[in-house]
Order: C-alpha cells, then structure tokens, then sequence
C-alpha cells in the first residue's frame, strides 16, 4: 500500500514532463534534476528550521524562476528544432546540473526527515507512512490545480492554443515565446515540489536525477500527453510494479528493471501500433 | 578534395599514426583512446548520421564485447595470444548476435522513441551487469595480466587499436559506396518511400546495426585487456559517458560523412583529456557546457559548417543545393 503510494511522487514529474512535450515538443531530460535542485531546497529549508512542508511551495516557487532562467538562457533556442538536438541539449544540461550540484552541496547522502509518523492498519498487516499520504495527496492537489488551471485560466487556454497550433497561436495574438517560457517554468516548478518531497520521504543526492526522467518518460508514453487522470494513473502503476519487482529480483536489479521496463513499453506500444495499422489497412 | 591529395593525406595520417608510439611515448595510452574515440564515432554515425537513427544504446555491443572476451580468457584456460583471438572473435559473435536480435525489435521505433529505447537499453545493461554474479557484479572483472615487459602491452593494444580504426575506416568506405549506402541514406531521407521502392529497409537497418555491433564488439574485447579491468557501469557500459561522447563527436565533426566522425573525435577526445586534466571537479560542467555549445550552435558539425561556408571546395555539395548555384550565376 506504502509502496503504490510512492508513484504519486513519480506522477509529479510525468505531468510536467507531458506538459512540457505536449506543448513545446521538447523532451526534457533535465527533469530529474529539478527534481533533485527541489530536493536540496527543501532540505536546506529545513536546516534553517522550516518545516519540510512549507519547503514544498517554496522549492516550487525557487524551481519556477529557475526553469523560467533556464528557457530564457538555452531552452528558446531548442524549442523549433528536432527533437534529437533538445533531447542531447537538455542531457547537457543534466550533466552540468548533477556535477555542478555535487560541486556545491557535497555528494552526501541527505534527507529531509520530517519526523512523521507511521500508521499501522489490520494488526500491522499494511503500514503506511504519513508522509507518503502527503506526497500522495500533493499529487491529486497539483494534478487538479494543474487541470483546472488549463482548462479555464486564461493563460492555460493560451497554452493549449499553442500546443495545438503554434502558428496560428502566434497569428491570433498569443505571445508564444511567453507561453513557452511560463511551460517550462511550470514544468520546473511541479518537479520542485516533487523533489521537496523525495527529501522528505526518502534521501536526496546529485545523481539521483536519471531514473525519475525515465520514469516520468515511462509513464508519459503510458498515459498520452493530454491526459493528466491517466498520467496519475500510470505512475501509481509504475510505483507498484516497481517495488513488485524489487521484492521479486531483488533490490539489485531493481533499477535495471525501471530501464528494461522502459524498452520493453516501447517495444510493446510499437507492436501494438503495428496491429491498429492492420486494423485501418 | 582532389583524390590525390586525400590520399596523401590519409597516407601522412597513417605514418603519423604508426610513428607516434615512439614520438611521444608518455602518451601512448590517450592515444588510444584517441582510437577508440575515432571507432565510437564511425560506428555511431552508420545509424546515426548515415540512417537518420540516433542510437545512445550503442555503447551496450562495446559492453558485451568486452565481458564476452573477458569471460572466455577467464574459462577457456588457453595462453595469452589464443585465448584473446578466441575472446574477441567470441566478443563480436555476441554483439553481432544481440544487434540482430534487438535491431528486429527495436529498429522498428523511429524517431525519439528509438533515441529513448536504446537509452534505456545502455543503463539496462549496465545495471544487470552489475547485479549478475557469474560476470562478478557491482566489482567488475579483472582480464588476465599480459606475458611480457612492462610497457609492451601498450604497444601492443595501441598498435592492436590503430589497425581496427584503420580497418574500420575503409571498411566502412567501402559499404558507403556501394549500393549499401545509397539504401541506407535513402532510408534516412524518406523511409516509407524506400520502403516502397522495393528497398528491403528491415533487412538494411538490420544490417547495419550488425557491421556498427561487430567493430564496437571487438573493440570493446581490446580496450577491456588494455584497461584491465573491467567496471560495469564506468567502462563496460557506460551510457553517460562513452554513450552520449560517440553521438556529440559524430555531431561536432558533421553526421552523415565519412571524415566527420573523425574529425570530431580527435577534437573532442583533446578538449576532454585537456579537461580531466586542468578541471578536475569541474570537468563534467565544462562537458555539460560543450554539448550545449555543440548542439545550439554547430548542429552540422565542423564539416557540415566548412562545406556551407566554402561549397565549392567540397565539389558534390554545390550539386546537392541547386539553389545557392543558381542564385550566385
């Protein structure tokens, strides 16, 4: 049950990364790092004394001003290339992140521990932390006010009109290049809070961006760009598998089975365009 | 180029190549190296540049030739010289094999889906490496000492090194100017419609992905006994590094041609060394810094850039934009 719930987390980061590509059609391959700049966020708020979840909107508020920086900086030159050159920038981008971050605050293993407690159900049968509850009820929040924020905000629908059509965005007055840039910062500020709570869950390090970019490009693929109900869906799914597969394989070969899980959703998406394509012919 | 003067130019390579060991002798490991970097970026560029399929996953055939060599030198129990030419010729056969088993599968992916797969594929590999005991997990393998003086085996793996780039090189000259190459650039330039031209685009991607296995798998059996030992994630399989380094040195010398990958990856093989030697700490910053710098401003690559810059020396290219000619006439 605590394991299912730690896909909430995984979610986070697979609804910017949907919004990101959906909108701007870049994949961003930084998106572990967010999360883990929101991670180290929250955990220094929280050495100054700052309770762990005050550190979630803050992480998120610092991360926005980031990525908003970051797209006016490098990003705005990618967003009208091929895919492949914003896939190998954005992995520069990694890199530089996750050493620059090792630089700076060390490559200690840190942790936000919010001393929450941990709930027993059914004579100890299932436990559950509460502060997987909380990350879990961040998510359903985040996911709705996301939602919500597309559907009827006047910039979310200016969003929209761009991820349909760029063009004819730009024609009917849209500011693309703003819309481009509130995208990624968004994108960077959901990440944030989805670091803030790995700190406060489990540990954060410089490196421990990739896994979580693969996961929430998992979960993308999984779930389509334009729908954030499933992309939830999905990463509780993903969340579950994977601690399924960790107590089966062992702890080891649990990472490798994140990555041979990617492949093999590819693979099974390509097969599985093969028979629709047989159907239309 | 005159065809005299590029082989003038390949020959004066060729003897700078072979004099080196004995020019500068400290160097003879990065040299290497250097060599293998110049066979990271020819294969890489096969799929990449020649086929339009951008693959980080290359770095697992490098892999599995290297622990395919080591674990026939640790098994077999044959002397030195056997036991590698058996490694190698066994480390290729599994690269070759695992290419046409996963090239069925995953050459079907196109675009970014094949690019993510196949990076998925390399940290994949490296994780079951280090997870699976008979290959010595997490602590890596370590290849058998080499029987003679101290210095010879780095002559003799640079020497071993300099002859596979050498071979790769023509080899590959040789399948671009045939009716392989043609088949696949076209499949890079329109696949359905290679496809319905009567191109067998399976079978060539396919192919394809073999001849880049085959070098890269024996390769990987050499740099694993130079090295001498053999680390899951830092050398065997390392996606981060070797995989991204194959597809950004094809990328800064100009994809799609046979001199680029070249180019790039001495270029790039030098800044990098200057890099781990002056900038330690930071190293992988300033790399994160070249790639954004690579990708944002130089897509085309050194050649890619010289040949816009000066068409009319690179003959051919004028051809290939009609439209430039026209507009200067």
């Amino acid at each position: 049950m605590s394991n299912l719930l730690i896909g909430a987390v995984f979610a986070l980061a697979a609804y910017g990364m949907a919004l990101v590509w959906g909108v701007m059609n870049v994949v961003n391959i930084c998106q572990g790092e967010f999360v883990m700049l929101g991670g180290y966020t929250a955990y220094f708020l929280f050495k100054a004394g700052v309770h762990p979840l005050v550190g979630i909107p803050v992480a998120a508020v610092l991360l926005f001003v980031f990525g908003w920086l970051l797209y006016r900086a490098v990003i705005f030159r990618v967003v009208d290339k091929d895919l492949f050159i914003s896939i190998l920038a954005t992995f520069g981008l990694s890199i530089l992140l996750q050493q620059l971050a090792n630089q700076l605050f060390g490559a200690d293993v840190r942790t936000a521990d919010a001393g929450f407690r941990t709930l027993f159900f059914f004579d100890n049968m299932v436990t559950v932390s509460v502060v997987k509850i909380v990350a879990f009820g961040a998510a359903l929040l985040v996911g709705a006010i996301l939602m919500l924020f597309l559907k009827k905000s006047r910039l979310g629908q200016a969003i929209r009109a761009t991820a349909q059509n760029a063009r004819a965005a730009r024609i009917m007055g849209i500011d693309t290049g703003r819309v481009y840039a509130t995208t990624y910062a968004l994108n960077a500020a959901i990440c944030g809070a989805a670091g803030a709570l790995v700190a406060m869950t489990w540990l954060i390090h410089p490196y421990l961006g990739l896994p979580y970019t693969v996961r929430s490009f998992m979960i993308v693929i999984l779930a389509g760009l334009g729908n954030v109900a499933a992309v939830l869906a999905a990463g509780l799914g993903l969340g579950a598998a994977e601690n399924f597969a960790g107590f089966i394989l062992g702890a080891e070969y649990q990472s490798a089975f994140v990555f041979a899980l990617l492949v093999a959703i590819l693979l099974w998406r390509r097969f599985w365009l093969d028979r629709t394509r047989g159907y239309l012919k | 180029m005159p065809p005299t003067a590029s082989r003038l130019l390949l020959i004066g390579l060729v003897v700078l190549a072979l004099a080196a060991p004995w020019l500068a002798p400290a160097y003879r490991t990065q040299i290497s190296f250097l060599w293998v970097m110049i066979i990271f970026a020819l294969t890489w560029d096969i799929l990449g540049g020649q086929m339009g399929y951008n693959s980080f996953g290359n770095v697992v055939f490098f892999g599995v030739g290297m622990y395919g060599c080591a674990v026939i030198q640790r098994d077999t129990g044959l002397d030195y010289y056997p036991a590698l030419c058996l490694g190698m010729t066994a480390g290729a056969a599994l690269a070759v094999t695992l290419a046409a088993v996963l090239g069925s599968g995953l050459l079907g992916l196109r675009g970014h889906y094949f690019a993510i797969a196949t990076l998925g594929l390399g940290f994949a590999a490296g994780e079951f490496a280090s997870g699976w005991d008979f290959i010595g997990a997490g602590s890596g393998m370590v290849t058998p000492l080499y029987p003679g003086e101290v210095g010879d085996r780095e002559s003799f793996f640079y020497f071993l090194l300099l002859a596979l780039t050498v071979v790769t090189f023509f080899v590959l000259r040789r399948l671009y100017s045939g009716r392989f190459g043609l088949a696949i650039n076209a499949i890079r330039d329109d696949e359905d419609k290679a496809e319905a031209m009567g191109i067998r685009t399976t079978l060539y991607k396919t192919t394809a992905w073999c001849v880049s296995a085959f070098f890269l798998g024996v390769t990987g059996a050499a740099v694993g006994n130079l090295i001498g030992f053999i680390d899951p994630r830092d050398v065997a399989f390392a996606g981060p590094t070797f995989g991204v380094w194959m597809v950004l040195m094809a990328i800064l010398g100009g994809k799609g041609t046979l001199w680029g990958p070249v180019l790039g990856a001495t270029v790039f093989h030098i800044t990098q060394e200057l890099f781990w030697t002056y900038l330690l700490g930071w190293q992988r910053v300033a790399l994160g810094l070249v790639i954004l710098a690579i990708v944002l401003f130089f897509p085309l690559g050194i050649l890619g850039w010289a040949r816009e810059r000066w068409p009319e020396r690179f003959g051919h290219a004028v051809e290939e934009r009609p439209a430039t000619g026209e507009g200067a006439s």
